[in-house]
Formats: structure tokens, sequence, C-alpha cells
């Protein structure tokens, strides 16, 4: 796929050129949120994780266990109570580029279309100029397989194009970290399929630290290298698993089931032990 | 091809409803239940209408209240739209302002024509300042809340994307807040319609617009003159809302994912 879209000036195949991916440090991180009535509700218990350059992490756990908050912490859309957060070595003060986001929702703006979507975060690099920036822009519309959408409005799109769209935004300032909230979560399987696919090779092929989060223990495994087990009430981290499944991996690999019941059944004993069922 | 017939088809009932309104006006006028002083025909109202475009009088008016209402309008959007987005942004503002405007948004535009003719006079600052108060209220209202019901999930976004501060509010809470504004405009056009006639029909002075035809035909018992301006005000407020405002709203909503169906 890659060379179909010529790059002619230097600056942009800079800008292109892959960035180191970095490594991601969660120490001892806890958070707790203001309830109603003013009690006080603990989201995050002493959370710690690291992850590795260029590894691709899968947090799975029931709903309310905290993945978002621990996300949103590691984006620095919000701050932790105690504990740090390192990328590199350097604590998360702040949203940052090197560290992008995307959501379940795909929060792309309708006010723009695909590629002025994908533009917005490069706006913001005065290093670039405007065809640059659109040079950049349409590299990464590639990558994601949407060439023949640029100037489409984001409404004209199907759910599964519009995760691509907000895939091929996050990508575009060259983040060495990506943050992924259940961003194929609302998606048919048949699309998912797809997107686990192109997802892979994408991570392959730009090397980056992906924390990806999901409720679904296969999609966790197919994806992941490590899947990282969250239990509610407090939200805290009960184990982990690591994937030793040779990749591209599909979803439907008979071995991708094995670990995934393994992965189900621990999660139902943790569950269960705390007297919470789903 | 296809289209013309559509457009057409869809023009049938309103034509159908129109004549059908017109022949029962008509029986009513032969009956001669009313006199013909207080019930114009048809036909009187249709050849007055004639006979003023011929001397001018009505386009005329039209034109005049039309300058009016653009630019007691173009005021209000001056002052509602920034005014609003102070609200939304600070809780004093929307404390002491938000409040007020949604008091004096309650209070039927036509209760400022007494005091407009006392503070200025029987004079076109009078009109204009009927018709700012007439918009601008609910137009900083509904800028205020467009602006502070835009999904957060936008801010969050681009806050990851490196936007923050004023970049922020001109690229993602503006564009994002823009079809509740509009929504906003289209009220606050409607608003400054009724208190511009209002305005005009208190407010008698030599330049005539249509409030002022209608006084006067009222002051000589012309009943096809009075009949004849409420049908071509009538026209304009449909056309405005069926023109400018109507399909620049929906599209807005459907490209904006906030359309219902
Ligand atoms: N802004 C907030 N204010 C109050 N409570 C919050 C807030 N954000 C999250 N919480 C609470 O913290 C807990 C963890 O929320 P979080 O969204 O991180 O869970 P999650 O694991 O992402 O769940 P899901 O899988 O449903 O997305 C929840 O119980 C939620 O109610
Ligand atoms: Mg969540």
């Amino acid at each position: 796929m890659p060379g179909a879209v010529e790059i002619k000036s230097q600056k942009v195949a800079d800008e292109l050129k892959n960035a180191l991916p970095s490594k991601l440090e969660v120490k001892r991180v806890s958070k707790t949120f203001e309830a109603k009535r003013g009690e006080k509700f603990l989201a995050l218990d002493d959370v710690s994780l690291n992850v590795g350059e260029g590894e691709f992490v899968c947090l799975v756990g029931p709903s309310g266990c905290g993945k978002s908050t621990l996300l949103n912490l590691i984006a620095g859309l919000d701050k932790a109570d105690s504990g740090e957060i390192l990328t590199n070595g350097k604590p998360v003060s702040e949203p940052g580029r090197d560290r992008m986001m995307m959501f379940q929702e795909h929060a792309l703006f309708p006010w723009l279309d695909v590629i002025g979507n994908v533009m917005f975060g490069l706006k913001l690099k005065p290093n670039l100029n405007d065809s640059e920036r659109r040079e950049v822009a349409k590299y990464y519309l590639h990558l994601v397989g949407l060439d023949r959408f640029l100037n489409s409005a984001i409404h004209e799109l199907s759910g599964g194009m519009r995760q691509r769209v907000a895939l091929a935004r996050s990508l575009a300032p060259n983040p060495q970290i990506l943050l992924m909230d259940e961003p194929f979560g609302a998606l048919d399987a048949l699309t998912r399929e797809n997107l686990y696919g192109d997802l892979q090779r994408i991570w392959q092929q730009r090397k980056k630290t992906i924390v990806f989060v999901t409720h679904n223990i296969r999609e966790a495994v197919c994806l992941g290298d490590r899947v990282i087990l969250f239990s509610p009430n407090p939200g805290k981290i009960r184990e982990e698993f690591k994937v030793e499944l040779p990749r591209p991996r599909s979803i439907n690999d008979p071995a991708l089931s094995e670990v995934s019941s393994v992965i189900t059944a621990a999660l139902k004993c943790h569950l269960d032990a705390k007297g919470v069922m789903e | 091809m296809k289209r013309d017939l559509k457009f057409l088809s869809g023009a049938v009932w309103p034509i159908a409803g129109f004549c059908v309104l017109i022949a029962v006006w008509e029986c009513l006028v032969r009956a001669e239940i009313w006199s013909a002083i207080v019930l114009p025909s048809p036909l009187s109202v249709a050849r007055y209408l004639w006979d003023s475009v011929l001397d001018g009088v009505w386009p005329f008016a039209v034109l005049t209240t039309l300058k009016r209402l653009v630019l007691g309008y173009a005021i209000g959007l001056m002052v509602g739209i920034p005014l609003g987005v102070l609200c939304a942004r600070s809780k004093i503002c929307r404390d002491t302002i938000g409040l007020l405007a949604l008091g004096l948004q309650a209070l039927p535009s036509v209760c400022w024509v007494p005091l407009a003719i006392i503070w200025f006079g029987m004079n076109e600052h009078a009109m204009l300042f009927v018709v700012l108060m007439g918009t601008v209220w609910s137009l900083l209202i509904s800028t205020q809340h467009g602006v502070m019901n835009i999904p957060p999930i936008y801010i969050r976004a681009a806050r990851t994307m490196g936007s923050k501060g004023l970049h922020t509010w001109i690229h993602v809470i503006m564009p994002a807040a823009f079809p509740s504004i509009v929504g906003g405009m289209k009220q606050g056009w409607a608003f400054a319609w009724r208190s511009l006639m209002a305005a005009e029909i208190y407010v008698s002075i030599a330049v005539m617009g249509l409030g002022q035809l209608l006084h006067y035909g009222r002051e000589n018992m012309d009943m096809a003159q009075v009949v004849g301006i409420m049908l071509v005000v009538v026209v304009i407020g449909l056309l405005a809302d069926k023109i400018l405002f109507s399909p620049w709203e929906r599209m807005l909503r459907k490209r904006w994912g906030l359309s219902q169906n």
C-alpha cells in the first residue's frame, strides 16, 4: 500500500518519518470522583502499568472499572489524585501531540470535511504550510484506505469509515503513543474485522505504542501483545496475560479463541470473588 | 424534468388551499353579510395592490420596511451573539445579563413602543430600538444555550490535538454551536419582523413602511389597503422563512448530525 502516495517535498517526508515509539509508565495512580451527595468514588486504586516501546496493550474489564479514566489521565485530559504518569521518563501534565486519543464516538468535526478533520491537528504545527499539511493528511487517509473520500462530509460516511477518519486524524500529528477507547465498540462485526487487520498493519508500519480499551476479550487477544484485566469497585488491575500468537492475527483463529476463553474464565473468577455479576 | 414535476406536485395543495380560501372569501362578500367597507372583495384588494404597484406605494414601503428590519436585525446580531458567548463563558454574566435577557425576552416587543417613543420621539431611531429589543434577547439566549450544550467530546478531542484557549473557541466551540445560533437567528428574525410591524403602526412618520400603510389604511377606512398590506406582510414573512432560514437550518442540522430522523 505505501508508495501509492507520492511525496515530493523533503519537509513532508521528514514529517512522515516514524516518530520513535515511546515508553509509558503509570506509577501507583489513584483517582477519585466526587459522586452525588459529596460521596467519594474510587475509580482507580493504586494502578501501576508499564508499556514498552512499540507495545500494543489492551485493557479489558467490565463497565465502570476505570479504563476510560486511566486513558484520560494518560492523555492529560484529567489529573490523577496521586501517583504519576511518565512518557519516555517525562511526567504528563497536559495533553500533548505525542499522545493522541481516539474515542468510542468518532468525535469528528462535522463542520469540516474528511481532509479538514485530519488536518485539524496539523494546523497547530507551525513548521508546515498548508499544502504540506494537505500532503501529510492525504498520506494518512491513504493509509486508512480513504483516498477517495478526501472531500466527503462526515455525515455521508458509514460508521466504519468515520472511525477510519478518526484513526487518520489521530495518526496525523505523528504521536508516539496512541490511546484508543473502545474505538470499534459501535461497529458491526464485519466492519470491525476489517479494521483489526488494518490496525495491526498500521501499528507495525508506523511503530506506535498503543493502549487499547475494549469490552471484547476476543478483540483484545486479537490485537494485543498483552491483555490487562481490570476489575471495578475500586478500579484495579487484577491480572495480565501475554498473547504470543503470530501476527497478523485473525479474529476467527481457533488458537485465539482458546486464549480468550482462558481470560474470560479469569475475569469471571475475579468478579465472582467480589460478588459482582454482570 | 422529474424534479420539476415533483416541485409542481408539491405546490398543488398550497395553491388549491389558497383558491378555496379566496372562493370562500368571495362568497362571503357576495352574501353581503357585512358591508363592503368592513369586508372588501378579493378583487378590490387585488386592484389596490396592482394600482399601488403602478404608483410605487407598497413596493417602496416594502423597501423602507426591509431597510429598517435589516439594519435593526444586523445590530441585534452584532450585540446578541457576542453577549450570548460572554454569558456562556462567565457565570457572573449568566447570572446578570443572562437573567435579564430571560426576563426581557418574555416581554412582547410591542411593549417597548411607548418607551421608545418617549426616549427617541416619532422617528427612525425609535423603530430601530424596538426591533433591536425584539431580537437581541432571544439571540443572546439561544447563542448561550448553543455554546453551553455543545458535545464536550469535541473540546476533548481538540485538546488532545493541541488546541486550547482562543483557538478552541474559534475553531471548535463556535462552529459546534453554529446550528443553534442559526436557530436563534431564525427566531430573532421572526421577532424582529413582528416588533417592526408594531413599531411602524405606532410611530407614524412620513417615510412610510408597511406598518404605516396599515395605520393610514385604517385612518382612511380603506379596507382594501389594510387587507392588501396584510397579505404583503404574510408573504414576506413566509418567503424569509422558506428561502432564508429553513433550508439553511435543515442543512446544518443534518450535517451536524442533529436531525431527529
Ligand atoms: N467525571 C466523572 N464524575 C464522576 N464519576 C465519574 C466521572 N467519570 C467517571 N466516573 C465514574 O468512574 C467510574 C469509572 O469510569 P470509567 O468511564 O473510567 O469506566 P470504564 O471502565 O471506561 O467503563 P466503560 O467500559 O463503561 O466505558 C465509573 O463508575 C464512573 O461512574
Ligand atoms: Mg469507558
